[in-house]
């Protein structure tokens, strides 16, 4: 949810964020609330088109009277809620979140994650060499997405895209327990073998590159995947009727990956499998 | 909900039998009605009608097959409409479901405890289970501490292969042996040992039912009147007034349910084993007037998958009562309508989290909730609903027959009524002993007969609970001295550790505990309880000395960040066992 104009709702609650009053509407999260007072918060397991699952715990506060710090992306404003987003405990937690996954996950390419890292100090590498880690090999099953469950931190955002949250399809679901969970299909059938209908939805909602585009993924392993060297193209896509904008990504005049824009009214960055891997006619014959 | 995708794999005759058996039983209509040529899905709205099947088919299938196989996967997906994927996620989720056919899986499984006091036997029982060709799996806290200690052997607990789950020790004919001596004058176990746990005959002869006839004559607000006076706080470990979760749950309308939270599994834990294979007709009067109280239609007990003569003992009582018209519309006459089912845990410690127990009970995996919203409004099936512990239930008879003013009387200012503990370690007779708020560390400890050897430190409310040493001998067993001590009585665990202890054995196990018991769902305590384990495995036996920084640093954040109380929790025993030297 996106905090809108206070002034155009009856129904604001005021809380108050490091000392500063922050109208926000009724209903808005604490995150809300922070991003409405220009303060930025890290976020993993949130996202703007998935309901928050509150798991990775990165984006903690200090709410006054509360025994524990809550988490902000999940937890609703309440009128006169006192909000400490930069307390010692605040930046304990955060960085120990940051210093656990990134002991135990491969956040090489976890690209929004890096910055944090250094904001809150974390060192990873404090808990010594030999810590348990994912431990996964990167899963090839078809020429369209790669799994390298090595890079997950289990955020469940997959999971919310595959299900309830947008395709309902469930071809996936998080097993196991403890550290030893993972997200997997049923009896860790391949994707072929699953339900997966190959939307993409997980790989777009995957904040660290745990799944990953085939053709990302051959260009990384080539050492060619210049992100500085990409320009994005907005467009709508031409298989139906429904109207779904599509961000075309390119590099060397050839499309490399396929998104939709969160915030566009009939996506809500979600696409089919047409709209997300149907692009190859665009290229026929230019190979020639 | 879904079209399922299906692998080719079918279930066997066998196996969609014993599914459908199971359905049949908790009458659970199937999602696929077969309507002439036309096959017509339930659709969203039945979700909640079925998905709470899923738990009960899966221990069905289990036990038919010795695992969940493929084919009966696919069976109850069809069945339930629920995504295989899913279905694979929940049963994955426990101990007591295997989700790989390895060799030997229709085999029974010996799960033998390796928690303390039974680590110490843990060992040397494993190698000769292997030995002799059993399946053997390492099993957490299996709420038999009392016999083990007694034995001088790890608690063992058979899954059945096509056959009923068993506990070697459990003796289910005759009346039980309970340490304590009724000549105290016991009020929550007095029955136990004394009257036939199968008959409510001699329930109501012990005075059964008296409560439940009273709680009609006063009324359903003057019960939780009683209840909130009488200052009763909830014995599970959080110490929530009764009363106040009672009146959130009457304010509320529309279907609302009582649970009781019998999955009892914290390490060092066996009264609610001792209520319910003994007294089990008290517990289902218990959840009557607490249903009665707060108008809730429909009441369920989640009980430890571990504890089969428990779940038969209660099993028998539901039917008897029900039999009876103690249990159903219509309850003695009256117009209350109250229904009972049980549903079995799988392994889990953490579905003993209230808002876990919820998600397990409902059929999907047993990870906590965000709190708030809380269960008084939403809790099972995001209806209101009071979840309490079978202890703290049991303190409800007698307030309701006394009156809470009497009750209130009874122990300390911070801490009223009865109180069980849960004695184990080197005590000469371990056992569930109850008291009346007051004594001291020392005092109940003599009541199990004193400390065998020389007492080095107690573990007070388990493995989530902190190490005291003998200096708090003379602190009195209350909420409130506790509190004020730094520890807590939490489930009422007081396990007694002599100085032949190697107390780093003792550590280290707790902390692979936490380990082990993680849902794994928020970042700090998944990966946090990890890199505690790791901490003590390295420093075992040797000084710690600058990893005693790292240790409260990773405490810190799973105090703070962590989504429940097992995270909350998970490095406070360790952290006390260094505070004292133990380690």
């Amino acid at each position: 949810m996106t905090a809108t104009d206070p002034n155009l709702t009856e129904t604001a609650v005021t809380i108050s964020v490091n000392g500063n009053d922050v109208a926000v509407p009724a209903g808005s999260s604490i995150l809300d609330a922070c991003t409405a007072a220009g303060i930025d918060t890290p976020t993993i397991c949130y996202a703007e088109n998935l309901t928050p699952v509150n798991a990775c715990r990165v984006c903690v506060v200090e709410v006054e009277n509360s025994r524990t710090l809550v988490p902000s992306c999940s937890r609703t404003a309440e009128e006169g809620m006192v909000v400490q987003t930069d307390s010692d405990r605040v930046r304990h937690s955060r960085k120990m979140v940051l210093e656990f996954l990134g002991s135990g996950v491969d956040l090489s390419q976890a690209d929004e994650i890096a910055p944090w890292m250094e904001t809150y100090g974390a060192d990873p590498t404090r808990f010594g060499d030999d810590v348990e880690t994912m431990n996964e090999s990167v899963r090839i099953e078809d020429d369209l997405y790669v799994r390298d469950y090595d890079k997950c931190v289990l955020c469940y955002k997959c999971v919310e895209a595959c299900g309830d949250d947008a395709q309902h399809t469930f071809a996936i679901s998080m097993s196991g327990r403890g550290f030893g969970a993972r997200i997997a299909t049923e009896f860790d059938v391949t994707l072929p073998e699953s339900a997966c209908v190959y939307c993409g939805n997980c790989v777009a909602v995957c904040p660290t590159n745990a799944l990953q585009f085939k053709t990302e993924f051959d260009l990384r392993k080539a050492d060619n995947w210049r992100e500085e060297d990409q320009s994005v193209t907005q467009t709508v896509c031409s298989y139906c009727g429904v109207g779904c904008n599509l961000e075309l990504h390119t590099q060397d005049e050839r499309i490399v990956k396929v998104t939709s824009p969160n915030d566009h009214s009939v996506t809500s960055g979600h696409l089919c499998i047409k709209g997300r891997f149907g692009w190859q006619y665009v290229h026929a014959g230019a190979d020639d | 909900m879904p079209d399922l995708h299906l692998t080719e794999d079918r279930a066997s005759v066998a196996e969609s039998a014993a599914i459908d058996q199971t359905l049949a039983d908790l009458g659970v209509t199937p999602a696929i009605v077969v309507e002439t040529e036309r096959v017509v899905r339930g659709g969203v709205h039945r979700k909640n009608e079925r998905r709470h099947a899923l738990l009960p088919c899966l221990h069905a299938l289990q036990t038919e097959s010795g695992w969940i196989s493929r084919g009966g996967t696919n069976y109850i997906a069809e069945k339930l409409n629920i995504p295989p994927a899913e279905i694979y996620g929940v049963a994955s989720f426990y101990e007591m479901f295997r989700v790989d056919e390895a060799p030997g899986h229709d085999d029974d499984v010996v799960h033998v405890c390796v928690d303390s006091p039974c680590l110490q036997y843990a060992e040397a029982k494993i190698a000769e289970l292997t030995a002799a060709g059993k399946h053997v799996h390492r099993s957490p806290c299996l709420g038999q501490c009392d016999r083990a200690t007694a034995d001088h052997g790890p608690a063992l607990f058979i899954q059945g292969r096509g056959a009923e789950n068993s506990v070697p020790s459990d003796d289910a004919t005759g009346l039980w042996d309970l340490p304590q001596k009724h000549e105290f004058g016991i009020t929550l176990l007095k029955n136990v040992g004394r009257i036939d746990p199968t008959s409510l005959d001699a329930y109501v002869g012990a005075g059964g039912y008296k409560a439940l006839a009273k709680a009609f004559g006063m009324g359903a607000d003057q019960v939780i009147e009683e209840v909130t006076t009488a200052g009763l706080m909830g014995r599970g470990g959080a110490a929530f007034p009764t009363g106040i979760k009672w009146r959130g749950v009457a304010a509320e309308s529309g279907t609302k349910h009582i649970v009781v939270n019998a999955d009892e599994s914290e390490p060092g834990t066996f009264k609610d084993r001792t209520i319910m294979e003994n007294d089990p007709f008290a517990l289902i009067e218990a959840m009557t007037i607490a249903g009665f109280a707060t108008g809730a239609q429909k009441g369920w007990i989640y009980i430890r998958g571990e504890y089969p003569l428990a779940t038969l003992r209660l099993q028998n009582a539901i039917d008897e009562a029900r039999a009876a018209g103690f249990v159903g519309d219509g309850i003695a006459r009256s117009s209350f309508n109250f229904d009972i089912e049980i549903r079995r845990g799988a392994g889990a410690y953490i579905c003993g989290e209230e808002t876990a127990l919820f998600n397990s009970l409902e059929g999907f995996r047993g990870e906590p909730r965000q709190k708030p919203p809380f269960p008084t409004t939403n809790g099972l099936f995001d209806q209101p609903t009071a979840i309490n512990n079978p202890e703290t239930l049991l303190n409800v008879l007698p307030i309701v027959l006394d009156g809470g003013e009497a009750y209130k009387a009874l122990g300390t200012e911070g801490s009223s009524g009865y109180k069980l503990f849960c004695l184990s370690g080197d005590v000469a007779t371990p056992g569930t002993y109850e008291v009346t708020f007051g004594p001291t560390l020392r005092e109940v400890l003599e009541l199990a007969g004193g400390v065998q050897g020389t007492l080095r430190a107690v573990l007070l409310g388990g493995a989530a609970g902190s190490f005291v040493g003998p200096d708090a001998l003379d602190m009195p067993l209350t909420m409130e001295a506790t509190r004020a001590a730094g520890a807590s009585l939490g489930s009422g665990v007081v396990m007694a550790f002599n100085d032949t202890t190697d107390f780093s054995a003792v550590c280290i196990r707790i902390a692979e505990f936490f380990r082990n018991e993680s849902c794994g769902q928020c970042v700090p305590c998944r990966v946090g309880a990890v890199r505690q384990h790791e901490v003590l495995v390295r420093t075992a036996g040797a000084q710690l000395n600058g990893e005693v920084t790292l240790l409260n640093d990773i405490d810190q954040a799973m105090k703070d960040a962590s989504i429940c109380g097992l995270g909350h929790t998970a490095s406070t025993a360790v952290l006390s066992a260094i505070e004292l030297g133990l380690i």
